[in-house]
């Protein structure tokens, strides 16, 4: 029952062509000011190729970033929003949901897929922060909890990108009880012995980080993203004073011990199979001695 | 006696009735009669005032300052508490207490948020607000339990997790974390009951059990009503609102199904009538107990990870 050991050929029902970059088009570095073509900056993995500034990208990207010749097969696309507390605040949830569906073309703020990183087969969920800031109610924690169960039924190791302001207010009490559900969920693949890699990106905040983000195996983040539990707003309201510089960043969260490494994107790929590797490359054999074996070894 | 803005009507009362044995008590005046109508018309305006509470009126109950907290239910319910610091790492967190102790002879780890009734004790508990090491030394308390097979009892009261420097630095969020999974798969039985306020992951940090219960006057949301109002609506005023909107009572929790009991408090809260709260709050917890208690370990764990999967509304529409 070992994960790597599962080599049979996934079946690969949907293929997502690379989008065409249109020449002439610039991006210009929100860090460093920079302006690089588009194609240069796409295929440096969206960071800049001046100041390594890592842009918020979406979960296209992120298969695109993972995935074998950005080939998968999407899980559970269909789950989409319900509104179980007829919330309404300055207007009524379903019309934001419609709203944001529109805007971003998603049906909620994760994306969960099965496909191959460098020939392994692996469970990615990949979150999409455009969607009402990558927020967690009841769409997110089971698609989530389903790409888990997935992983664990096919004993395939499992990757979650977390980009998230936190908890999805409008599903109240129902949203935090998503932080329950996947950390349940996570328990159980733990048990198998199967590896989470938890990747941590711009920004991962709230409920989040209170869940599945700061429950991997190994815990992964981008440079200089903001990651932490209270929002820096808040903070800064509670104490009445100004951050320290770096506050709640990666480098940060990696010197307080609660990141094992900071990758670049450019080769968070090759990094995550270089660990999966090593995993995969575990053989132990056992032998259980006998008395007399016992016994030559305390005379010896 | 502290008031509440809504029971307005009754502080009044409780006024002329205070007036009334006074004069009663100088001798001059027969006052038994007015006394008596005075009680009864109390007693009556207690109870049609609480009979129909507003969200955010039951939020002001559940704060009210002289609530019973943890350390009072564990005074009155349990003998032999011996109250067991720290998290063997950081220090001993005082927004959370716990401890081994007896409940009528059965052997229970009792923990929960505590905040305090005075200005000084207040800042001492941090106004139940746990840092991490206040999770930790909770995980720490429940794995004990585990080991020497002992059920837990745990009691939610807190405005939220702390939001500071040094928590963020100690990781707030990996210990909340830590508490999820753990008591996910823990193989005693666990019994959380929300006495107050069960605000957003600094509640479920010790929330998840195998029977979730909330007293009559408590809430529980990801948010509180004001921090809600504050960032949907841009200021403060629009609690009630936030309130009715988030479905933070017991009422709403149990109709959604996110929680399984309620526990009825006494007329005008819990601490209008301490000793009797106490009475149905051991009541309930016997009864969890007994039901609880015969489940087999793997049993127990695979229904308590059902029951929280299943928690969620969403639609799944028909694959194209
Ligand atoms: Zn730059």
């Amino acid at each position: 029952m070992s994960w790597f050991k599962r080599v049979k050929e996934g079946i690969l029902t949907k293929t997502q062509d690379k989008k065409p970059t249109p020449d002439g088009l610039w991006y210009k570095c929100p860090s460093c000011k920079t302006p690089h073509s588009t194609r240069e900056f796409t295929e440096n993995s969206w960071v800049c190729p001046e100041c390594s500034f890592h842009e918020k990208v979406s979960s296209d990207e992120y298969f695109e970033l993972f995935f074998d010749e950005n080939k998968f097969t999407e899980l559970d696309e269909n789950i989409v929003s319900a509104d179980p507390l007829k919330f309404v605040d300055s207007k009524p949830y379903p019309d934001r949901i419609v709203a944001a569906k529109k805007k971003t073309g998603l049906n909620d703020a994760v994306r969960t897929a099965v496909g191959k990183m460098n020939g392994t087969k692996i469970v990615i969920a990949a979150m999409d922060f455009s969607f009402i800031g990558g927020s967690m109610g009841s769409v997110v924690g089971e698609k989530i909890g389903r790409a888990i169960d997935h992983a664990r039924e096919q004993q395939v190791p499992l990757i979650i990108i977390s980009k998230s302001g936190g908890a999805r207010m409008m599903e109240a009490a129902f949203s935090l009880m998503q932080m329950a559900k996947t950390s349940a969920k996570l328990a159980l693949l733990g048990q198998e012995g199967i590896p989470f890699i938890s990747y941590l990106t711009n920004p991962t905040t709230g409920g989040v980080t209170a869940s599945f983000a700061m429950l991997g195996d190994f815990n992964v983040a981008e440079p200089d993203a903001l990651i932490g539990f209270a929002g820096p707003r808040v903070i800064k309201e509670t104490i009445g004073k100004d951050l320290p510089k770096g506050f709640q960043r990666s480098e940060f969260l990696q010197e307080h011990g609660f990141v094992d490494f900071i990758v670049d994107r450019r080769e968070a790929k090759e990094q995550l199979s270089k660990l999966l590797t090593v995993i995969a490359k575990k053989k132990r054999k056992t032998v259980k001695k006998t008395p007399a074996d016992n016994a030559a070894t305390a005379n010896s | 006696m502290i008031y509440l803005d809504f029971e307005k009507p009754i502080e009044e009362l409780m006024e002329q009735l205070d007036k009334a044995r006074e004069t009663h008590k100088k001798g001059k005046v027969d006052m038994s009669d007015t006394i008596s109508q005075l009680e009864k018309k109390i007693e009556s305006t207690r109870r049609s005032l609480y009979k129909d509470l507003s969200g955010w009126q039951k939020v002001q109950v559940s704060r009210h300052p002289d609530r019973p907290y943890t350390n009072d239910y564990i005074k009155a319910l349990t003998k032999n508490f011996t109250e067991l610091h720290g998290d063997r790492n950081v220090g001993d967190d005082k927004a959370i207490v716990g401890g081994l102790a007896t409940i009528d002879g059965q052997p229970v780890m009792i923990l929960g948020h505590q905040k305090g009734r005075n200005t000084k004790d207040r800042q001492y508990r941090n106004f139940g607000m746990p840092n991490p090491e206040g999770y930790r030394k909770a995980l720490r308390l429940m794995k004990l339990a585990e080991k020497f097979d002992i059920p837990v009892i745990t009691l939610i009261d807190t405005p939220g997790a702390s939001p500071g420097l040094e928590a963020e630095e100690r990781g707030q969020g990996e210990a909340i974390a830590k508490n999820l999974l753990e008591m996910s798969v823990l193989k005693v039985p666990i019994i959380c009951i929300v006495i107050g306020e069960g605000a957003s992951g600094g509640a479920l940090g010790i929330g998840v059990g195998d029977r979730i219960v909330m007293l009559e006057n408590s809430w529980y949301s990801v948010i509180s009503p004001e921090n809600c109002s504050t960032i949907l609506w841009r200021s403060w005023e629009h609690k009630e609102q936030a309130a009715e909107a988030l479905k933070l009572t017991a009422d709403n929790m149990l109709e959604n199904g996110l929680i399984d009991k309620i526990i009825k408090e006494p007329v005008g809260g819990a601490h209008c009538d301490p000793d009797t709260m106490y009475k149905t709050m051991k009541t309930e917890i016997k009864r969890l107990l007994k039901e609880l208690l015969p489940i087999e370990k793997d049993e127990l764990v695979a229904q308590r990870i059902d029951k929280f999967s299943n928690m969620g509304v969403y639609t799944e529409e028909a694959a194209e």
